[in-house]
Formats: structure tokens, C-alpha cells, sequence
């Protein structure tokens, strides 16, 4: 059969493109190379034990039933409820500068009052910034890039703030390094500082498995061991994917999450020159299973976003792992009605991915380990010593991260360039997820979401 | 369809796409977009479960007509009065 659409990658995304265009009654396959969905946001199972990968939270966090916002037109436009999604709110997160924090909430007035008590000489100048926030259109797909370092200095003297303001910011979605276009940074802080952090009780899977449920039962197909090989095109239209089994596919659209450069070089292997280079800001994460709740020892932050240095560096670090900043987060932490099974610590920091990827698989295992001790000893500063309590550990590094995502460089948030339009050279062939550019677990989704909408539901 | 088949068909569909919303006390005489929160997105859905459920084609330029819900009843009315309400 020749399907109306194929999309390459079952993770945020492409699943709600899928729900969209199998909600219209349009025929649409979606291919998922690895043996599970999600992707970069995904689940999993290691000795009895569950695990999330990806986001430690979901950001644009909405109370239940309120009618405006991206959480909101989300499930608005999958069809699905509040329900579905389960999301329950931070307690309370900060960002832990040399002398300096600021708590925040999904309170705003949290982090506005306590900037004004950190930062008199400031306030006025955040404030005019807000007024500049609040009237950004940044889901405007022809939009110019600006950087937003040149727009805060505008309003904000000091650089302090201005790092820390930056550092959650582009912890959790920044591509590119020091610097953020303007209309991601407005889209970020929204959904961190406005919206806030939210997370199911049972975690990302909750999400990824309601969204499966949902298109299968609008008559979506799903295959998984299904990676693309090929894109086969003539005369610049796409009209079938060759899976590496060697499986021919027809459609009449193809939805690629798989990246620029990834999916272009599906289309046209030999032509590596006029490809998008992709990205490569990546993380290594300690995860460590303790056997009482981190508000047992003290710890009651959903997330800490921790920089130790005197400047915040936002960039692949010169060694593998650069231990001057990171992020703390504890997804016990979050407003739940009963506890979760074990005690969890997810410490986060930014990664070398040559260093990652080339090292062989003895020494690979070698490093991980060594490498997740300092990680955890300088978050020290920032969370009593759990090392007592610890149960069980996982590392994933840039390697893991290639490997589920097919993401070259293992980069988390894509190409430094975004293709914000979600076309490319190829005229039936369209991108979403990170590269296109909307960012976040929703952002992901409404990536999917609006790409369909605009190309694919004709 | 009647005109007021028609009104539960659409007042079906609002309520499809803004669960959130109460329709209850809905104006048939005022904007849509001033009564509920409609984006773009959600409008443009209005006219897709139309097609979805009625297989209606209404072409962008009309869709001025779907700015109330007297207007919309109006509009659809001649173009779904053979049309049975779908189960």
C-alpha cells in the first residue's frame, strides 16, 4: 500500500503527527529504527527497575482544565485530556550560582521576587525584559534570528543574573553554545519560568504509551526494528524509504524526526558538503536508585541548576565531562499523592561527544564509572551525600545517546540551525522534532503537531 | 439535518476541541472567539471534523461564515439539509 505519510522516529514528534494525521483519516506508518519508542525522551527497564531518558521534566506545566497556553492546545489538538498525561507540578527548583540563588516555581512571582531582593539594581530592567518576553511572537515560523545575549544586555547590567537566567535556559534546550536565538530563549523561558516543570507519576512512559494507545486506535501503523535507510526520491519528490532490511515503503509525504543532516543524508549519501552540520552539545547523566526519598537527607528540589565557576560556560567541554556546572534533579521531588518505589538522583552535565563516542567498549565502561563518581562529588555543593543510600546506578553518555536517537554526536538538542518551516530541499519531504525547533516535551509534540497541520492535512 | 441538528453537530465539535470550555451558556449571536479560547489551530479543526464527520468541503475564503454559531448554522444549513445526522 502507499501510505499518505510516513514518518521516520517514534518519539515526542513524530507520535503526534501521527495522532493528527491518523485523527483526519489520512494513512500514515510511522518507522522507529530502535526496538522501543520515544527517542530522546524514552523509558526503560535494567535490572527490575523502571528508567526515564531524556527531559528531567516536562516544562509549559498548566493546571488541569486551564483553556489557554501550549499544554492546553496541545492536548486540544491530540484529542486527549488532562487525564492522559497525569502531570503533577515541581515543589521547587533553583539556580545555585558562586553566592547567589534564586528559587523559582510554577509560581512566577517566585523568581520575580527573588530577583528583586538578589538584584535591586536590576528589576526595573527585568521587568522591561518581561514586557519585551510577553510581546515576542516565537511560534512565528518566518521569524529572523537575534541574539538574545544582545537583547538582555539591554535590559539587564549585570552578568550575573543575565548566566543565570541563561543557565536552565540552555541546559534544557539550547543547540547552540553561549548564545540562544531570541525567539528560543522567549519560548524557554515561558515554558521553565512561566509555565514550570511538571512530570507524570509513572514518568515519561505514561505520555509515550498514551499517545501509541491513541494512534493505533485511529488506525495508525506503527513499526518498530524499522530504521530508514534511504529516502528514495525523482525529480526532487520523495516517494518511498527503504528500511534497512531492505523493505520498500510508498508515501506520499515523508515526516522525518531523524534530524537535518540525518535525514539528508538518507536522500543523497554521497553529497556530504551540502548537508546541515548537526550539533553537538551533549550530556553525560548519573542516575542513582537510593533507598529512601531525597527529602529523607534533606534534599527538596525538583531541580537544581548549579554552575560553580565564575562564568557560566554553555558548550562541549574541552575534557569529557566539564564538572564546573550541572543539574541536579530529583523526580521524587514533584507534588505526587503517594511516594515513588525508590529514592531517585539524576545529576546532569555537559559532555564531550568524540571523547565518548571513540573510546573503546573496555574503557568505556571504565570511564563511565569513574566518571560518574566526580560527577557526583562536586554536586556535593548542592545536595547532601545520598552516597550512603545508593541502591543501583546507570550512566548514560553521548554513545547512549546516539544509539537510541541516531542523532549524530549523540546531540540532545539537534542542529545549531533550525528549519523552523520544517521543509527541506526535498519538496514532499518535511522535518520536526529538534530540528525544526520547537523545544521541550511539548514543544516536541507541538513540533509534530504544526508541521502536519501545515503540510500534511490537505 | 435541521438547523438545530446542525447547532448540536457543531456544539458536538466545540466540544470535541475545547473540552475545557463550558458550552453551555453559549450566545448563538456572538463570535465564537469571543466566548471561548480559539486559536487559529483550533478554528482550522472546526472545519476538518466538518469534513471528517459530513465530508463537507468549505474553501478558505468561506470561512468567514463560521464566525458564529447562528452564522454557521446559516451556512450549513442549505449544504447539509439531505444530510443525516451521523451516528
Amino acid at each position: 500500500m502507499k501510505y499518505d505519510t510516513v514518518i521516520i522516529g517514534a518519539g515526542m514528534s513524530g507520535l503526534s503527527a501521527g495522532v493528527r494525521l491518523a485523527y483526519f483519516e489520512k494513512s500514515v506508518c510511522i518507522l522507529e529504527r530502535h526496538t522501543t519508542i520515544g527517542g530522546l525522551n524514552s523509558f526503560y527497564r535494567l535490572r527490575d527497575r523502571n528508567y526515564d531518558v531524556g527531559l528531567h521534566a516536562i516544562t509549559n506545566y498548566a493546571e488541569p482544565g486551564t483553556k489557554a497556553g501550549p499544554l492546553s492546545k496541545l492536548l486540544r489538538q491530540l484529542r486527549m485530556r488532562w487525564e492522559d498525561f497525569d502531570l503533577r507540578p515541581q515543589l521547587q527548583s533553583k539556580v545555585a550560582f558562586p553566592g547567589c540563588v534564586l528559587n523559582f516555581t510554577n509560581d512566577f512571582n517566585c523568581l520575580l521576587n527573588g530577583i528583586a531582593e538578589a538584584f535591586p539594581k536590576q528589576i526595573d530592567g527585568f521587568c522591561r525584559l518581561l514586557e519585551k518576553i510577553n510581546e515576542h511572537d516565537a511560534l512565528d515560523l518566518n521569524r529572523k534570528s537575534v541574539s538574545a545575549r544582545k537583547v538582555l544586555s539591554e535590559h539587564i547590567s549585570d552578568p550575573v543574573l543575565i548566566d543565570m537566567l541563561f543557565c536552565p535556559l540552555m541546559f534544557y534546550g539550547s543547540a547552540t553554545p553561549r548564545d540562544m536565538d531570541f525567539s528560543q530563549f522567549v519560548i524557554m523561558f515561558k515554558s521553565i519560568f512561566y509555565e514550570g516543570f511538571g512530570r507524570p507519576f509513572d514518568g515519561i512512559r505514561r505520555i509515550l504509551k498514551q499517545l501509541v494507545r491513541h494512534f493505533k486506535s485511529l488506525g495508525g501503523h506503527l513499526k518498530l526494528r524499522a530504521g530508514v535507510q534511504e529516502i528514495v526520491q525523482r525529480n526532487g519528490q520523495a516517494n518511498s524509504v527503504i528500511l534497512d532490511d531492505g523493505t520498500e515503503i510508498e508515501a506520499k509525504n515523508v515526516l522525518s524526526s531523524a534530524g537535518a543532516a540525518e535525514t539528508m543524508r538518507m536522500v543523497d549519501p554521497t553529497q556530504p558538503v551540502s548537508r546541515p552540520s548537526p550539533g553537538n552539545i551533549s550530556f553525560v547523566e548519573s542516575i542513582s536508585v537510593l533507598d529512601c526519598e531525597p527529602s529523607d537527607l534533606g534534599h527538596n528540589e525538583t531541580i537544581v541548576f548549579f554552575n560553580d565557576a565564575d562564568k557560566f560556560h554553555y558548550e562541549r567541554p574541552n575534557a569529557p565531562v566539564d564538572l564546573r556546572s550541572g543539574i541536579i534533579c530529583s523526580p521524587n521531588n514533584f507534588d505526587y499523592s503517594r511516594p515513588l518505589e525508590d529514592g531517585r538522583v539524576r545529576i546532569t552535565a555537559l559532555a564531550d561527544p568524540e571523547y565518548w563516542i571513540s573510546l573503546s567498549e573496555e574503557d568505556y565502561q571504565l570511564r563511565k564509572m569513574e566518571w560518574n563518581d566526580r560527577i557526583i562529588e562536586v554536586a556535593m555543593n548542592h545536595i547532601p551525600d545520598f552516597r550512603g543510600h545508593v541502591l543501583d546506578t546507570d550512566v548514560f553518555t553521548p554513545r547512549t545517546i546516539r544509539r537510541f536517537t541516531g542523532h549524530d554526536n549523540g546531540c540532545v538538542y539537534g542542529a545549531p540551525r533550525k528549519f523552523v518551516d520544517g521543509q527541506t530541499s526535498v519538496d514532499n519531504l518535511y522535518l520536526c522534532g529538534t530540528d525544526q525547533g520547537f523545544l521541550g516535551i511539548v514543544g516536541a509534540m507541538l513540533s509534530g503537531i504544526t508541521i502536519a497541520n501545515r503540510y500534511l492535512l490537505k | 439535518m435541521t438547523g438545530e441538528e446542525i447547532r448540536q453537530v457543531v456544539l458536538d465539535i466545540l466540544e470535541r476541541i475545547a473540552p475545557d470550555e463550558d458550552l453551555s451558556g453559549l450566545d448563538d449571536a456572538m463570535a465564537f472567539r469571543e466566548q471561548m479560547e480559539l486559536d487559529s489551530m483550533d478554528f482550522l479543526d472546526i472545519v476538518m471534523e466538518l469534513r471528517k464527520a459530513y465530508r463537507i468541503q468549505i474553501p478558505e475564503d468561506e470561512y468567514e461564515h463560521l464566525t458564529t454559531m447562528a452564522t454557521t448554522v446559516a451556512y450549513l444549513e442549505p449544504r447539509l439539509k439531505d444530510v443525516p445526522v451521523a451516528g
